[in-house]
């Protein structure tokens, strides 16, 4: 192998300042909600303890913290599933081009760029006015959508855009109708790709604030009631509240990767499945 | 985007294939129907609403419907609105340079100096996970650094490189862009490392084999080949930064003030016709910026 340039050094110190930029905070707040009884929210640590995790688990103390996390992650779910057979249609669709097909693309695009609160506001107002009230898996949960659908819907571009045609002219070509072609050719080769818009579906909506912020009613999600915590709460509980959340985030990403890496090696066991029978 | 498919089948076949291809437009509306459906209901509609609702005027408690200038003539003419917008462009021009600067440094290292696959992928990841993680906590995680007694001051008193505890750490225009950049480099990354991953390497030969430097074939030859992904990283990462209002709450403890925080101002004194006027201004301001960066890609190609 060649000899590394001397560049190559200085962009790997630049690199791991940038991961410690990354992180960095984040593990400092890990190890700050460990603090003592007396500690405060900077160091030095005061004794080390788990009172702050004991403190979440009292419900006077702060809030409704366990109904608002059920309730994000059944509207995780909801939208995860949701953006994963939309995207997926919606990928589709944008293969072959469509009467509208342009203007339909432009506001995805749209959707990406426009501010939160807009969403968040308009949807509001339009339950407002419609004297509908709002509720987190109603109103919230379109209004997630708006946010999950653009990211699921350029991952499927992406992936549509490298997809080799030749696979679908086989399957044609041996009689296989449009469905099928779909459900035995199409679908098994894109679906490691589908993984990363339901991890981006679930995600994206399990950490939303500014599009639930108006939409979301009287019962919080999970972002809502951490934001609510921050002007009232002075101690490290918020800091043993946001340990607690990254972690569940860090095993949701863990789980996805985990799939996919088992379904990578699965493809790669079975490569063909010429001669196993299938329709 | 072509037709291929369909041409591509010879039309003297036999059946089944030689039935009529169903209409290409109707097949695409169907499978784009839920999709349409969403962003009718939660995009259009919400964007009519407010656009109708800014003209309406308000009372201390309700609103109601009219046909009235009064919310965009206040607005406008209003110092205060002139500042904030200004605020606004400052703190997304000051982002985008920052973010340029570091997401082009990392997506360049991973794609150029990083050899194997498996080490970029997992790289790649390292720099990702953050994103999925909440905003909200990323922010939060930032006081015990920032604060009067946090660890930056503490470290600085006891290197003798101040005397007091520097005030403009946190809750000052300082943490609200660095809270930005630390929430917002990876849009850079990503779209830029994906442009350059497609760069082909010969062309980076054929520069070092006529003679070019390394600055050379880094300002005229990947610089060049990696504008797509600058400009979509550039489009996350302004329109992110124009639309925020909960950052720059956070992180200027109340003391700055955006276009994001004006509106949600006006929504907290329930006086959502004025919200609405600030919101059409912000969103007419965010899609102009938005179409002239577009002139400069096609997204759709460089997916």
């Amino acid at each position: 192998m060649e000899r590394r340039p001397r560049s190559f050094y200085a962009l790997t110190a630049f690199f791991a300042l940038f991961l410690v930029f990354l992180y960095g905070p984040t593990v400092t707040i890990a190890i700050l909600s460990f603090q003592g009884p007396q500690g405060g929210l900077t160091f030095p640590m005061r004794g080390t303890s788990l009172h702050w995790f004991r403190e979440l688990f009292e419900q006077q103390a702060v809030g409704d913290i366990w109904g608002s996390f059920r309730r994000s992650l059944v509207l995780g779910l909801m939208v995860m599933v949701t953006t994963v057979i939309v995207s997926v249609m919606g990928g589709l669709a944008f293969r072959k081009r469509f009467a509208g097909s342009t203007l339909l693309f432009y506001l995805i695009v749209t959707s990406l760029v426009i501010p939160s609160i807009l969403i968040s506001l308009g949807v509001g107002l339009i339950f407002d006015q419609a004297g509908l009230p709002v509720h987190w898996a109603g109103s919230g949960y379109g209004a997630q959508l708006t946010w999950t659908l653009p990211f699921g819907l350029l991952i499927m571009f992406a992936v549509f855009n490298r997809f080799d045609r030749a696979y679908e002219e086989a399957a044609r070509d041996l009689g296989a109708s449009p469905w099928q072609t779909i459900r035995f050719v199409v679908l098994p080769i894109i679906a490691p790709s589908l993984i990363g818009v339901a991890l981006s579906g679930f995600t994206l909506s399990y950490d939303e604030f500014a599009r639930t912020l108006l939409t979301a009613g009287s019962y919080n999600t999970l972002p809502l009631e951490i934001f609510g915590m921050t002007t009232n709460v002075t101690t490290p509980v918020i800091f043993a509240l946001g340990t607690l959340t990254t972690a569940f985030s860090l095993l949701v990403i863990a789980v996805f990767l985990a799939v996919a890496l088992v379904m990578r090696r699965r493809r790669a066991r079975q490569a063909s499945d010429a001669g196993r029978g299938m329709v | 985007m072509t037709d291929q498919t369909i041409t591509a089948v010879p039309s003297a076949d036999p059946a089944p294939r030689s039935r009529r291809a169903p209409n290409r437009h109707l097949t695409g509306w169907l499978m784009a129907a839920p999709l349409a459906v969403v962003l009718g209901l939660f995009l259009i509609l919400p964007i009519l609403t407010i656009v109708v609702v800014s003209f309406w005027g308000a009372t201390e408690f309700s609103i109601y419907p009219a046909f009235q200038f009064d919310n965009y003539a206040f607005l406008l003419t209003s110092e205060v609105t002139w500042r904030v917008f200004g605020n606004t462009f400052k703190y997304a021009a000051i982002t985008w340079v920052c973010t340029l600067l570091i997401g082009f440094t990392v997506a360049y290292y991973l794609a150029f100096h990083i050899r194997s696959l498996t080490w970029q992928v997992a790289l790649f990841l390292l720099c990702t996970i953050p994103f999925l993680t909440s905003n909200i906590i990323r922010m939060i995680s930032w006081i015990p650094f920032l604060g009067r007694e946090g660890i930056a001051n503490s470290a600085l008193l006891s290197w003798g490189v101040i005397d007091a505890p520097l005030d403009w750490l946190l809750f000052s225009d300082f943490s609200v862009i660095l809270a930005f950049v630390h929430l917002y480099t990876l849009f850079m990354v990503v779209p830029i490392f994906n442009t350059m991953m497609r760069i082909d390497r010969s062309l980076i030969e054929a520069a070092t084999d006529a003679g070019a430097s390394g600055w050379q074939t880094l300002w005229h030859v990947i610089v060049p080949l990696t504008k797509p992904g600058i400009m979509i990283g550039t489009i996350f990462v302004v329109t992110l930064v124009m639309g925020d209002f909960i950052t720059v709450r956070f992180m200027s403890g109340s003391q700055s003030a955006n276009v994001g925080r004006l509106i949600s101002n006006d929504i907290g004194l329930l006086q959502y016709p004025s919200a609405s006027a600030t919101a059409v201004v912000l969103l007419i301001t965010v899609l102009l910026v938005i179409g002239v960066l577009l002139r400069f890609v096609d997204i759709r190609k460089e997916l």
